[in-house]
């Protein structure tokens, strides 16, 4: 049971790289904390700074209190799940498992008691003499996650753990990683590139982008008041609409209120509805249907505005500029071709600044 | 996809395949024929007569004290210089693996001597222990050490090994230091976690999981050593002082073309294919089956 503190934690590489530009993150005990981000935005160094993988070279990692900089990550007393599951083959399921209790120099007796405990939580009680190569991926990335819970770490770290799954493993498997956890109680961190996982495992979502933190918070905190336009497109699928508030079309609608010195306006998919009217400083849209997807229980409308804008912010999933996304219930279909009015309530307008940084409270 | 080429002519293929063929066959098969045919002959000592004498070679050969000396010799010999070279170098390759400034110029270097041919290094090592030319002569005899390989049995036995190992390292590294890059990171970090200090990550995880090239490298080695040191011993000791370094291959030489005993020369060849044979069986049974672990 421990609290993970990082403290303005900074990773510059020999060639002068700077991967990780300072990031405060405070994840309490028992905790599931989430780092969320794009290819490339440093998470899993982040994640490798505080296995003790990756040297720091600023700021502090503090693990339970004690700070963990210098020390070896056999002594930090954490537990890695990596994301090829890192098994090693030579050994059988049980061994593997045992691998690290015994060089802990715990009896035999005890290690049995652990890893046939954890064995049949992770339903694995059958394969405990096979080899990694005989196994499915699903099932080594339980005995991956049996390795790390034998040893009833202070914390435990993902690193991407369901990447390689298919989908509907994927999907099992996250739900499985939740309750193992909440029923442990151990804190975890947990790195993913995927949104929806993020949202659903975590209790604090840290989104980052170049090295740096984006936002933290509560993930429904985060979908329903994103910090920036970054986190406002990475966040929810699918994206945000984001626009520019420069065409008087958009001006007019927004004048009046502190909205005027909004850039970009953004407006969730989901938040439009097909109507006439127009809300009270609210945002109304003709559309022309470009495409439509329908999935069932709800249908994505991709229209296009008569008057283009310039692209606003470059962010990830980012539309092309003119294009909107709107999500109706599954039981409406509008032609292709066909000309729509689309509308958002005032409270529900994301309103940033113009590089896109800045959130404007309405 | 079509697996199966499709010949128009029956006699295509069989015309394409020739030219390997007659190589193999003229150059590897009527060699080897020759061989057993010689071994069952034996001929006066003015080669002006020769006779067929059935097995009397290999029965000879087999009450021969020398011969069985010879078997030992070699089995020492391939012994010591796998189990050296191997060693060190895997220690090399261990070495070599880790991130170091300039780790490409290392590895470069290191596998410089695989390209220097076996009498050459034979009179490169015998540069350095010549007993009076010699460089490190000098400093083994001010330690004391009455350092002569020409009168000493064992020493020339240690200086064979010596030479024929250092040869015989830079292959090793190079696929030590391959198999060492074709462990995932995560399963060395994965043990780092879980608590395994570095020598013991060695032995309970690398040394594992690089069993299969140890093997195949073993096999190679002792192939080596046995019929590859041949100008190494040639060049360095001539198989003396006494016999005290001649291995089966070298004794095949000075038996046939020294002692002009052609019959038992060509019976302890054929003894030797036999042997490379077995090797080669042994080798391919394991390299098929691909993990040992």
């Amino acid at each position: 049971m421990a609290n993970v503190t990082l403290r303005s934690v900074r990773k510059t590489y020999p060639g002068g790289f700077e991967a990780i530009k300072g990031v405060d993150v405070d994840v309490g005990d028992g905790q599931f904390c989430v780092l969320v981000g794009p290819s490339g935005c440093g998470k899993s160094t982040l994640l490798r700074m505080v296995a003790g993988l990756e040297t720091v070279t600023g700021g502090e990692i503090d693990i339970g209190g004690r700070v963990v900089n210098g020390i070896e990550p056999a002594d930090r007393d954490i537990a890695m799940v990596f994301q090829n599951y890192a098994l090693y083959p030579h050994m059988s399921v049980y061994n593997n498992m045992a691998y690290g209790l015994r060089n802990r120099g715990m009896a035999e007796a005890e290690i049995k008691t652990r890893v046939e405990e954890a064995a049949r939580v992770l339903e694995l009680s059958a394969m405990l003499e096979r080899k990694p190569r005989q196994l499915s991926g699903g099932q080594r990335q339980r005995v991956a996650m049996g390795r790390a819970i034998v040893r009833q770490p202070k914390v435990f770290l993902f690193d991407e753990p369901l990447s390689n799954l298919d989908a509907k493993l994927r999907i099992a498997m996250r739900v499985e990683i939740r309750k193992l956890q909440r029923r442990l109680n151990t804190t975890s961190i947990y790195v993913t590139h995927d949104q929806l996982e993020a949202m659903t495992l975590a209790d604090i979502l840290v989104v980052m982008n170049g090295g740096q933190v984006e936002q933290v918070g509560n993930p429904l905190e985060i979908y329903e008041k994103p910090a920036t336009t970054f986190v406002a497109s990475f966040i929810g699928a699918p994206p945000m609409n984001l626009m520019s508030t420069r065409p008087e079309e958009i001006r007019s609608q927004l004048a009046g209120s502190n909205a005027a010195d909004a850039g970009i306006v953004g407006i969730r998919p989901e938040d439009f509805v097909i109507t006439d009217e127009t809300p009270a400083g609210g945002v109304a849209l003709p559309l022309t249907v470009e495409a439509i997807e329908r999935v069932g229980a709800e249908t994505f409308v991709y229209g296009s505005r008569e008057q283009e804008d310039q692209r606003v912010a470059a962010t990830p999933g980012e539309l092309p500029p003119g294009e909107v996304i709107v999500r109706i219930p599954g039981t409406q279909a509008p032609a292709i071709g066909a000309r729509i009015r689309v509308a958002a309530v005032r409270a529900k307008l994301h309103l940033f600044s113009g590089d896109g940084r800045k959130r404007i409270e309405t | 996809m079509q697996k199966q080429a499709i010949f128009q002519s029956k006699l295509l293929p069989y015309a394409l395949v020739a030219p390997q063929l007659a190589i193999v066959l003229i150059f590897f098969y009527w060699p080897a024929l020759q061989a057993v045919i010689q071994s069952f002959l034996l001929q006066d000592a003015f080669g002006l007569s020769t006779s067929f004498v059935w097995f009397d070679n290999y029965l000879e050969l087999f009450r021969e004290r020398a011969y069985f000396e010879a078997i030992l010799r070699t089995f020492f010999f391939s012994f010591a210089i796998a189990v050296s070279s191997l060693s060190f170098a895997l220690l090399l390759a261990v070495m070599a693996d880790k991130p170091l400034r300039g780790s490409m110029l290392y590895r470069t270097l290191l596998i410089w001597p695989y390209a220097v041919a076996p009498p050459v290094v034979g009179v490169l090592w015998i540069f350095m222990l010549h007993p009076s030319l010699g460089v490190l002569s000098r400093y083994l005899r001010a330690l004391g050490i009455d350092w002569n390989p020409l009168l000493d049995g064992d020493q020339a036995a240690a200086l064979i090994i010596l030479a024929a190992a250092w040869k015989q390292i830079s292959y090793n590294f190079l696929f030590f230091l391959a198999g060492l890059q074709s462990i995932p990171r995560s399963v060395i970090e994965a043990a780092a976690i879980d608590g395994a200090r570095p020598m013991r990550r060695f032995w309970t995880v690398i040394f594992p999981l690089l069993s299969p090239t140890i093997f195949f490298l073993l096999v190679v080695n002792i192939v080596y050593a046995f019929f590859d040191t041949f100008g190494i011993i040639d060049t360095m000791t001539r198989g003396g002082p006494g016999k005290s370094t001649e291995t089966l291959v070298y004794k095949v030489y000075t038996d046939g073309l020294l002692g002009g005993n052609l019959g038992s020369s060509a019976a302890q060849s054929v003894i030797l294919m036999i042997m490379v044979i077995v090797l080669t069986g042994i080798q391919f049974r394991f390299v098929e089956r691909k993990v040992t672990y």
